[in-house]
């Protein structure tokens, strides 16, 4: 990680880099630390010390049912994990859903973001009316999906089918015809008001004085977002796109929930969740486990980036 | 700020705005109308629910609060409250003295100890599920709200972390210098000079905390049982439930995003900033 250690002007007078510490300085130094060991601790014996446990159970055979079989066993795990047909579909699932949503309410967000920076007559209620899908409880909201909107006998959109077009009307089953577009069609809904949120806040944001100049100078509306709205947008775009990923990646409630991973809509959480909840193979669900984390670090990495570069503009 | 951008943004758009204006409506409710229709259905009888197409005008009943609330919720929704607010408690008790030590006094290398704490975010939680399973098997402490407690508080640690630091590096250092050369002391200088601006990044970092927790859902099902059940887990007993309860699938769903609800219709600014982990403002 390549993080600047530099300090912010006029707040820090510890000591420079170089010279050794006196007695003083360093009783200093740890009563600026003493605040932050509580935490510090906290996080590392609960995020930490699991962590290091899955990647030791994701070398050994270990399954509850089998008790007598624990021991060793390289990378037989990971082997088996990769060569599975069914987890190598759920890593396939969960890029197709975490990309789709990501994607799909990425650009939505950003549509209704621009139209919401626009003064208007009930523009508060309408803001409001957005953010209400991100206020459904997750598992609510999949249910929410299933049994009112769904449901081929009576969810809302057979119903509006069948206002519109009668008796006759096709009374599609959606969850059985396309069960990952519904589960990423219910997310879009949710995550939607995620990215509209914060990309208006960096729409209002925006230094608008030089915005007005270059309207008066001729530049076009398209322009000015192309040229202007758009790259003073990416570091938002970037933060909503890869703090959506982190979410969505790790999504349970919803393929739990609409499709409870049946359909070939299972993805490596819930893979994981059958493997090790229903299965009891503790050493092949902690090698997924370890796959997923290896995953999210790729995507990690791209995120800590984007975040150190708002970081380091804040801390100017 | 805000009310500037508005004034100049509506005069630009003064011309045939409308029609952008009316389209912003309809995508609105769009997004609302699941939701809508979600607490019209669990004020409708079952067999009214059930119609196809939907008959709008059915009569209102409370019939599916009723039968909800009879298949024993109060529980799990007690559990719920006790595992969001005390992890609120503790996440703010901790992460206040953190944020504390990263931003007004920082400690060397701030940052990477600020990138340590987003890191754990990113861990995805499935791989710490089998460890902390284990453990809680060991331990006797399968099934008991404290568990859960830890867990959120460590979940939502990071967030509070950096939504409270983005807080305290507003407090200007002159203030706190001016502070200092008064002869104010830690204590005075935090409660009179610190606190008056850090109140509402509290109360927001608190805010996230509880939703985040309330709703939490992989943890509380493989970690709990009957005794702490929380509401998303109680929840889960609709999830293969067919035909007739959909007034009180709709009813449950409606009471358990209620308190997310009116918490995030409260503080809608707050929730930005708590999201993108303070990074935006």
């Amino acid at each position: 990680m390549s993080v600047d250690t530099e300090v912010r002007p006029g707040r820090h007078a510890a000591v420079p880099p170089g010279s050794s510490g006196t007695l003083m300085r360093r009783t200093g130094d740890w009563a600026r630390r003493a605040p932050l060991m509580p935490a510090l601790v906290f996080m590392i014996i609960v995020t930490q010390l699991p962590f290091v446990v899955t990647i030791i159970a994701s070398f050994m055979n270990w399954n509850a049912y089998y008790p007598d079989e624990r021991g060793f066993a390289g990378i037989d795990n990971f082997r088996r994990v990769l060569t599975d047909v069914n987890t190598r579909h759920a890593i396939w699932v969960t890029i197709l859903l975490t990309a789709g949503v990501v994607l799909i309410s990425l650009l939505l967000g950003l549509a209704i973001a621009l139209l919401l920076d626009r003064r208007f007559r009930g523009r508060g209620a309408v803001r409001t009316m957005m953010i209400t899908p991100f206020l459904v409880v997750p598992v609510a909201a999949a249910l929410l999906w299933k049994h009112a909107l769904y449901n081929p006998e009576y969810g809302l959109f057979n119903g509006v089918l069948k206002w519109i077009f009668g008796d006759n009307a096709p009374q599609p089953d959606w969850i059985s015809n396309q069960p990952l577009w519904s589960v990423i069609f219910a997310l879009v809904w949710q995550w939607t008001p995620f990215m509209m949120l914060i990309l208006l806040a960096g729409l209002q944001s925006r230094p608008l004085d030089v915005i007005e100049a270059a309207g008066i100078d001729g530049a076009s509306k398209w322009d000015i977002f192309r040229y202007m709205t758009l790259p003073h947008l990416r570091q938002y775009l970037e933060l909503s796109a890869l703090l959506g990923s982190i979410y969505v990646v790790q999504n349970f409630d919803a393929v739990f929930t609409i499709t409870s991973g049946g359909l070939g809509t299972a993805n490596l959480p819930y893979t994981i969740y059958q493997t090790f909840y229903t299965a009891h193979d503790y050493g092949r669900a902690s090698a997924a486990g370890v796959i997923v984390v290896i995953g999210t670090i790729v995507i990690a990495t791209f995120a800590l980036r984007s975040v150190s570069t708002l970081f380091k503009e804040e801390g100017r | 700020m805000t009310g500037q951008v508005m004034m100049v943004t509506g005069k630009r758009n003064r011309g045939g705005g409308w029609a952008l204006s009316g389209l912003a409506w309809v995508v609105g409710l769009l997004f609302v109308l699941p939701v809508l229709w979600m607490v019209l259905t669990s004020f409708h009888a079952e067999t009214d629910a059930a119609k196809n197409p939907p008959d709008l005008a059915a009569p209102l009943t409370l019939d599916g609060f009723r039968s909800f609330f009879d298949s024993g919720p109060w529980p799990s929704i007690a559990n719920s409250l006790t595992a969001s607010i005390l992890s609120t408690v503790l996440v703010i008790l901790l992460a206040f003295p953190a944020a504390y030590a990263l931003s007004i006094k920082p400690v060397k290398k701030w940052t990477d100890v600020m990138f340590f704490f987003l890191s754990t975010k990113m861990l995805p939680v499935v791989a710490g599920l089998l460890p902390i399973y284990l453990f809680a098997q060991f331990a006797g402490l399968l099934d008991n709200i404290w568990l859960l407690i830890v867990l959120y508080t460590s979940m939502n640690l990071p967030i509070a972390v950096w939504m409270l630091r983005s807080f305290l590096a507003e407090v200007p250092v002159e203030i706190l210098e001016a502070a200092s050369v008064d002869g104010a002391g830690l204590t005075r200088t935090l409660r009179s000079v610190v606190a008056p601006v850090v109140t509402p990044g509290i109360a927001s970092a608190a805010l996230i905390c509880f939703i985040f927790s309330w709703n939490e859902l992989l943890f509380a099902r493989v970690l709990t049982g009957t005794v702490a059940q929380t509401a998303p887990v109680f929840l889960t007993g609709f999830v293969t439930s067919q035909g007739l309860f959909l007034a009180k699938v709709c009813a449950a769903s409606l009471v358990v995003s209620l308190p997310v609800l009116i918490a995030g219709f409260a503080a809608q600014d707050k929730l930005v900033q708590g999201l993108s982990l303070g990074a935006v403002k």
